[in-house]
């Protein structure tokens, strides 16, 4: 079944629910919100080892570190979260550094307890974690790059078409202005989506991967050198955070794209597959 | 009264996806820490870890880490964990230079030995300059040099049962004297070209903070298979029976003990 449908006379009349998600895309898209969620979280814990970015071959390497939270006294023995960008220091207390845990209470902390994973110091669990969730993450997306070519839900839904590329500053307007598509429009991807689908799945996540290997120091050796084309395995760590943020702006904007196009109706139909056919706008 | 009406008929509902959002995300929480602490879901998770050393040993088990030109070496390089074993054994060592100090090599092998740092001097060598990769996140790039455990191993004429290598260490991990550092490596490491008996750091003898007079170097592993202060080594089947079982200090800790990620 297709999982757009993109021919005029096959158009659904507006309000009526039409069939728009296959099964396994839905499957693998909650599998993905999943696993990239444990990922982001226990990546916040792991990095809570060592709460620096650094870009070189290696952390110590004689230049400032690009990023480095922690806590410092200041003169009355009073902690602060400090955050320092390029030696720069600023005073990020409650969000970086020192931040409240469940009962209220400060305790020194790279990140609030809530977005980690385990939520207080604890690399072992959280490795553990990430290692596992790595792996339902990787075959679940080799499963969709295979499925999304064979079924051609690539080539139909997310490859952008001709008429869309051209029509790329119209749909820009469109989004600042949260107008929110209808009649066949409504019935494909935009060309802004398709394209953050496109960045998403062959770009970002894929960097994910690249990076996260990069920092094996077994994976380093098969091909003695190769982290140097990501500028070094301290480089290839600073990457695998900033793309990690990456693709929490991505979530962040796709949340919001929802609810703006509607929550409950894009939920049914990542959940049922089926999605209403928003009515023609009143004049 | 179309006003307050319709606050009081929207804002129960908006409280209500709020505190139902909160309290999903707090249950959700709550439960991972507790799936955290139980004790068969640690098991699936890890299931990952023979997954991982797999592919790993797939890809290649001999290749040799990236080495460095002298220009790529860390200011300094970072001391972790022991900086000082801190018992009367060890400051006496320090004492004398470490003139006093031997290295007991035993288990299953034909020919034990107890050599001097001189005798483990005089030991085929080799230098290299690597970068050292912690479990923690840091890295730091020296150079290193010391007796090839391949060398010493012969010396030894290790025995074919012997599966692993044991590195017993003098820095002591918590009020329990007799609680110290260990580690443990397989024998594909153990014989792999770079894998050394370190007793210089950056052309210096090996300082205090960084595991004086001896340490492991097995380079394509994080940092806590690097076992500094060693004091002995032995060869065995199994490490089922030593410290907590698991093959290393860490590793009892719940640390893997393939660590080539």
């Amino acid at each position: 079944m297709p999982a757009v449908s993109t021919a005029a006379p096959s158009l659904p009349l507006p309000g009526t629910l039409y069939y728009r998600h296959t099964l396994p895309v839905r499957i693998m898209h909650w599998i993905n919100v999943l696993a990239v969620t444990v990922l982001f979280m226990s990546g916040l814990q792991i990095f809570n080892a060592f709460p620096v970015v650094h870009f070189g071959r290696s952390a110590y390497d004689g230049t400032t570190h690009a990023l480095e939270i922690g806590v410092r006294l200041d003169g009355n023995g009073q902690p602060h979260g400090v955050t320092s960008i390029h030696g720069k220091t600023f005073d990020t207390s409650g969000w970086l550094g020192l931040v409240r845990d469940a009962e209220g209470e400060w305790v020194a902390s790279t990140f609030p307890p809530w977005m980690m994973l385990p939520g207080s110091q604890w690399l072992s669990m959280a490795r553990l974690w990430h290692f596992f969730f790595a792996w339902v993450f990787a075959l679940n997306g080799l499963a969709f790059i295979v499925y999304s070519i064979a079924s051609r839900h690539l080539a139909r839904d997310l490859v952008p078409d001709r008429g869309q590329w051209r029509g790329i500053g119209a749909s820009l307007r469109d989004h600042l202005r949260l107008r929110r598509a209808h009649g066949e429009a409504a019935t494909r991807y935009n060309v802004l989506q398709k394209l953050a689908y496109l960045v998403v799945i062959f770009v970002l996540l894929p960097l994910m991967v690249i990076t996260g290997m990069a920092m094996s120091p077994w994976l380093n050796a098969l091909w003695p050198g190769w982290v140097d084309l990501l500028g070094g395995r301290q480089s290839a760590r600073a990457l695998h955070f900033i793309v990690a943020w990456l693709l929490v702006l991505f979530a962040l904007v796709h949340l919001f794209e929802l609810v703006v196009n509607g929550l409950w109706n894009h939920l049914r139909a990542m959940i049922t597959g089926r999605y209403r056919l928003p009515a023609e706008p009143s004049p | 009264m179309n006003r307050p009406f319709r606050l009081r008929r929207r804002q129960p509902r908006r409280a209500f996806l709020r505190g139902a959002a909160g309290a999903v995300s707090t249950l959700a929480l709550a439960g991972c820490d507790n799936l955290s602490r139980s004790e068969w879901f640690p098991k699936v998770l890890g299931a990952a870890t023979p997954l991982n050393e797999a592919v790993a040993m797939a890809l290649g088990r001999r290749a040799l880490a990236q080495e460095f030109d002298e220009a790529a070496r860390s200011p300094t390089f970072r001391s972790n964990g022991t900086a000082d074993p801190g018992t009367a054994q060890y400051a006496a060592w320090v004492q004398s230079a470490f003139a006093t100090y031997s290295l007991d090599i035993g288990g299953l092998c034909e020919a034990p030995q107890r050599l001097t740092l001189a005798q483990l001097r005089d030991l085929p060598s080799r230098t290299q300059i690597t970068r050292h990769d912690c479990v923690e996140g840091w890295s730091a790039i020296a150079k290193w040099k010391g007796a090839r455990l391949a060398a010493l191993m012969d010396a030894a004429k290790v025995e074919p049962g012997a599966r692993y290598v044991v590195f017993y260490c003098a820095d002591p991990m918590s009020d329990n004297p007799a609680d110290l550092y260990y580690e443990s490596i397989d024998m594909d490491d153990a014989r792999h070209e770079q894998t050394i008996l370190a007793y210089e750091l950056n052309d210096a003898p090996l300082p205090v903070p960084n595991g004086a007079p001896l340490r492991l170097r097995v380079e394509r592993q994080l940092g806590y298979k690097h076992a500094k202060y060693i004091t002995g080594i032995e060869f065995v089947e199994s490490f089922a029976k030593i410290g907590g079982g698991k093959g290393g200090y860490w590793e009892d800790q719940g640390y893997q003990w393939w660590a080539g990620i």
